[in-house]
């Protein structure tokens, strides 16, 4: 009954490798997941199915630890994805103005993906950057005292790579 | 001296994130092109703590001091000052921002915001290229492992912790040399480990980040040193995957410390054998507990589970276990090297050493910082963070994050140590240390922190999973005009129940910022309730923005900047807010210059 949710995917030789580097070390598998992210930018149900296979860890296992750690994703994001520090220090500098005026911008709600497939708004805590509050990040890059004002202009920058 | 200048790059997250990268390549291009790669090194350096002023640059042997410094500047640095010893005047700090530049502070030992620092955990960063092990070993970096392993024994390891007093700085403050002692002499298992917690949960705070990326070995060096103590053969780092920066530093520098013989088997030559291995969290602030991040490595979801039995002798895999933070371990080799006595020397009689701070919010110089415990946070916000910009007025200040609580003018006089922080009802914490000014309303401080832990409790025990929920729930009404004075009441009684009834540190802890701003700000709780207002202007439904028609000039700046277009009215005839469209964002109160819109 089971077997045909065990669709054939084709893990990279990459992913092959480290899982086999690490199938025998104990607590490997929030290790495992982190690298199965990395590659896809979620964890897909195929890959949580085959992952459930090879390491044969149940799968109800697999995503109970998917869903305790905020860090992993059960969806595909956007393209681009948009990080805003909702950390003390952005908070209190504006961190939410700057939510609020993205949602407004992109027209999606806070880890919502716009239809096209190209932005994700994410809130997230603290990057480490609470100098330069409020802080947001594209795709990794950090854009610190940030404005709304400026918000528009970052957008562009993006929109269509 | 090998050259004749140093360029030191700061390559901290912060100024990374201004280009410090570009910054570097430039100046190594710069350097190139005047055939002075024979004279001058270029080197990226951890965090200078100065984050306000970044990217910083210094060059020694004058140890001019560059602020503000952007990529394109490469060139009139190395042309002027390196080539012709001219300092480029334009790039100095310049602490009082006045137009003539008259007061230029050239060197970092004359900067205030340097000036009451003591760094011992610091003491690399912003010294050494964090990639290069031979910059840290010619800072005697690793000659307290050799002291520990060829001319020191357990005991004397444990000796030398007890007499320096040092307790962890993760928050708790429990006495380090105690955990290794229980540790050491564990009998239940061969098999020993030693965790360092670089979960760094608190939101708004980046010490342990700071460290990890400016001076790794010093973490990879304590470690074994508690391996070689407790009798411990492996290590684990258990870092956030937020911070590749320094997940990375820490992979080169394992690596480069397995190639020299400093890590792996046979540690110098001894027979002592030791191997660190990185773990990455996964977004999840309970694991920072230290029963739930043993878990987590395990593989599992992090759950905390009831102490006794401690980690120290039932952690990892149910065996005997170390966990220190970051911090904790980077003071470890100082104590070896200079003696728990001289440790002992610096600080308060309950805490000795001194502590990192990351102070934020609403300061002028904002960044991390190094002070000797017993210093007061007057000196900490006015003396090096420089005061609180635009002429506003200070609150409060918060430490220990969503388990601390706030401290208020009539304490800045306080010496900070873990002892007088508890009394005033906050926490030393791991370091964060927001200050606030009267814009900032402590009510919602509290939501927000509230807001914080409900979503990341576990949900394990009913007291944390529910009790947060209706804090936050009463809050919300409060902030929202809905509250009755009863509230009060209600917000103390369960904050109680969670603080006795919580089985981990983030359900008994959660209700402190609740409890500390009821405290000091009981009236500004009962302005909400009763008058249902909100002074600092924060709680959006409790606002409304009005426009005097005697003093508006329909100059219809306030219109164009309303982002909902709720401002009407002709020109140079008063306007209008149709409060049913206004989103409350004070865009337009901002940009009023004749002073003609109020929140009320
Ligand atoms: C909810 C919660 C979060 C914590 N987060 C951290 C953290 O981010 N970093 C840390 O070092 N300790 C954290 N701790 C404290 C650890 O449980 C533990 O006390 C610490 O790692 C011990 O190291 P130390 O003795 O060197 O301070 C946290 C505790 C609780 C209850
Ligand atoms: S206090 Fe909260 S976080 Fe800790 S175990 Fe209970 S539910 Fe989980
Ligand atoms: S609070 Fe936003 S980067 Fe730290």
């Amino acid at each position: 009954m089971f077997e045909k949710e065990v669709a054939g995917v084709e893990l990279s030789a990459e992913l092959n490798q480290f899982i086999s580097e690490w199938k025998e070390k104990p607590g490997n598998l929030i290790m495992i997941l982190h690298r199965v992210q990395e590659e896809y930018g979620y964890i897909p149900r195929e890959v949580a199915l085959e992952l459930s296979r090879m390491l044969d860890v149940p799968l109800a296992k697999i995503y109970g630890v998917i869903t305790f750690y905020h860090f992993f994703k059960l969806t595909k994001p956007g393209k681009n994805i948009i990080q805003v520090c909702m950390g003390t220090a952005c908070y209190l500098k504006g961190g939410g103005d700057l939510i609020s005026e993205l949602e407004r911008l992109l027209g999606l709600p806070v880890n919502g993906t716009t239809d096209d497939g190209e932005f994700s708004l994410e809130a997230v805590r603290c990057i480490g950057c609470c100098g330069l509050a409020p802080v947001m990040t594209v795709n990794g890059e950090v854009f610190g005292k940030i404005t709304t004002e400026q918000l528009p202009g970052v957008i562009s920058k993006f929109k269509g790579n | 001296m090998a050259y004749r200048s140093y360029i030191l790059v700061c390559g901290g997250t912060g100024c990374e994130s201004s280009h410090a990268d570009k910054i570097y390549q430039n100046l190594k291009n710069e350097i190139e092109a005047n055939q002075l790669f024979a004279q001058v090194q270029v080197i990226k350096t951890g965090c200078f703590g100065f984050c306000e002023q970044g990217p910083i640059v210094k060059i020694l042997p004058e140890n001019t001091f560059y602020v503000q410094v952007k990529p394109e500047d490469a060139k009139e640095l190395v042309e002027e000052h390196i080539v012709k010893g001219r300092p480029v005047q334009r790039l100095i700090y310049n602490p009082n921002e006045d137009k003539n530049r008259t007061s230029l502070v050239t060197e970092e030992k004359d900067i205030q915001f340097y000036q009451k620092q003591f760094r011992v955990v610091l003491r690399n960063c912003g010294m050494i290229d964090p990639e290069v092990i031979e910059e840290y070993i010619a800072r005697d970096g690793y000659a307290a492992l050799e002291k520990v392993i060829f001319d020191m024994k357990p005991d004397d390891v444990i000796e030398e912790l007890k007499k320096s007093g040092l307790r962890g700085r993760g928050g708790a403050g429990f006495p380090t040399w105690m955990k290794w002692n229980f540790t050491k002499n564990a009998t239940n298992s061969e098999t020993k480990y030693v965790v360092c917690n670089a979960d760094e949960g608190d939101p708004g705070a980046y010490m342990d980040r700071s460290t990890l990326e400016g001076d790794p070995h010093s973490i990879l060096e304590a470690m074994t040193i508690a391996g070689f103590t407790v009798g411990a053969q492996k290590g684990f780092i258990y870092i956030r995957a937020e911070y590749p920066l320094a997940i990375n530093r820490l992979k080169i520098a394992i690596k480069q410390a397995k190639e020299m013989g400093l890590l792996g088997e046979n540690i110098l030559g001894s027979d002592f054998s030791f191997d660190i291995e990185i773990r990455l969290g996964a977004g999840a602030f309970v694991c920072g507990e230290e029963t739930a991040l043993l878990a987590s490595i395990e593989g599992k979801r992090g759950m905390p589970i009831p102490r006794p039995p401690f980690p120290a002798t039932h952690g990892l895999w149910k065996k005997p276990t170390v966990i220190n933070n970051v911090e904790t371990y980077a003071n470890i080799p100082m104590v070896i090297l200079k003696g728990g006595d001289w440790f002992s020397s610096i600080g308060t009689e309950s805490s000795k050493g001194t502590k990192v701070f990351a102070l934020t919010g609403k300061i002028k110089n904002s960044g991390l910082i190094e002070v000797p415990m017993g210093i007061t946070l007057r000196e900490i916000i006015y003396d090096i963070g420089g005061g609180i910009p635009g002429g506003r007025k200070f609150k409060a200040a918060q430490s220990g994050g969503p388990s601390g609580g706030v401290i208020t003018e009539e304490f800045l006089d306080t010496p900070i140590d873990y002892e007088n922080l508890a009394k005033l009802g906050s926490i030393m914490g791991s370091g964060g240390l927001i200050v606030m000014d009267e814009d900032d309303c402590m009510l919602d401080i509290a939501k927000f922190y509230l807001d914080f832990t409900v979503d990341e409790s576990c949900g394990k025990c009913a007291p944390c999973r529910i009790g947060g929920k209706q804090l936050y729930g009463i809050l919300d009404g409060i902030s929202k005009g809905n509250g009755e004075i009863e509230d009060i009441q209600k917000l103390k009684d369960i904050s109680l129940a969670m603080q006795r009834a919580s089985l981990c540190g983030l359900g008994q802890t959660a209700p402190n910022p609740v409890a500390s701003t009821l405290r000091y700000f009981e009236k500004e709780y009962m302005e909400h309730i009763v008058d249902k207002k909100c002074s600092a202007g924060v709680c959006k439904d409790l606002l409304q923005f009005v426009i005097h028609k005697d003093k508006c000039v329909g100059c219809t700046v306030c219109a164009r900047k309303c982002p909902v277009n709720a401002i009407s009215g002709e020109r140079k005839q008063p306007h209008e807010i149709d409060q049913s469209a206004c989103i409350k964002c004070g865009a337009c109160y901002d940009a009023c210059k004749f002073q003609a819109i109020t929140r009320g």
